[in-house]
């Protein structure tokens, strides 16, 4: 579980460690972590802290796990940044933790046979950059995007071994992660935004947890190559 | 960046607002082409030429170009 410090995915974490799962958390923050293993029931979890983007922390951490059922890659950055004023440095940062740093831990994770068969992978992407976006947002939806596409060639690749590979794409899903552009656009924007649901309020982080749970279990064995919307129904309108 | 620099650069973020409508008293909110396209630019601004962040609450505090600019400088 990648971001598990925080948001959705320290909610994931809580939801799976509820339905009996094992997690390996990782993050940066040590402290954070810590957090939200106090929060997990069950015992036998792992916290990892390290940064992602390192390649010698991805392979610090491989080293340490065990061959794992499930993967969830939740870790990411947002950043608002008009096409006009986009500068190379920033981009590289976004593209990297959203993506290099992902697809390089999967292709680690794959390498070092840390993945069993039947094992279930799954990308929290979102609705931006997929179905929608929104001024500033081009380089993170293009990010999310490039999920979307390289899950599309994985699950081929991995389908064989019945591994399969899906994203999500929520849509507002009420996090630190909000606070970013909540230092932008202000409480008013937000309030705005949110009655722009038809379900009229924001996601919570359950909300996506509760689909990661299902996409993780055997219920869902049929199940790979798929985008899943959590919307709330914005994109309906 | 004196004051009139500001006002020129602010004026280039605007494409159907003639430059000439543009003076350090202009209270930028009532014209037609403010929105949240304009004011991002104008955040966008602040950070490429001064290196500061402002906000959209920090727009909608300011009245006139040079309120804005004296709020960036104080920053």
């Amino acid at each position: 579980m990648t971001g598990a410090s925080s948001g959705i995915g320290r909610g994931i974490s809580v939801a799976c460690a509820k339905m009996g799962a094992k997690l390996v958390l990782s993050g940066r923050n040590e402290l954070r972590l810590q957090e939200t293993l106090a929060s997990l029931e069950g015992e036998g979890h792992m916290v990892l802290s390290g940064d992602l983007n390192s390649e010698e922390t991805r392979k610090e951490i491989v080293d340490k796990i065990p061959a794992l059922n499930g993967v969830t890659y939740c870790a990411g950055i947002s950043q608002i940044q008009m096409a006009k004023f986009m500068d190379q440095s920033s981009l590289e940062g976004l593209f990297q933790t959203n993506v290099f740093s992902p697809l390089m831990l999967n292709t680690l994770l794959l390498k070092k046979k840390k993945i069993q068969k039947k094992s279930s992978i799954i990308f929290i992407s979102s609705i931006s950059g997929v179905y929608r976006s929104q001024i500033g947002e081009g380089g993170y939806g293009a990010t999310k995007a490039a999920l979307a596409g390289y899950v599309k060639s994985l699950a081929l690749e991995l389908a064989a071994q019945g591994v399969r590979v899906n994203t999500i794409h929520p849509g507002v899903v009420e996090t630190p992660l909000l606070e970013v552009s909540n230092g932008t656009f202000g409480e008013e924007e937000l309030e705005a935004l949110r009655q722009k649901y038809p379900l009229k309020r924001f996601g919570k982080p359950e909300d996506i947890a509760n689909c990661v749970v299902y996409l993780l279990s055997d219920a869902s064995s049929w199940m790979t190559g798929s985008n899943i919307l959590i919307d709330g129904g914005f994109t309906l309108k | 960046m004196t004051l009139d620099e500001f006002v020129t650069v602010f004026a280039e973020e605007f494409e159907e607002t003639p430059a000439e409508q543009f003076k350090a008293d202009t209270v930028y909110k009532k014209l037609d082409e403010w929105g949240s396209l304009t004011a991002l630019s104008i955040i966008a601004l602040a950070m490429e030429n001064f290196e500061k962040k402002i906000t959209g609450a920090d727009l909608r505090a300011c009245n006139t170009i040079e309120d804005l600019y004296n709020f960036i400088q104080a920053k």
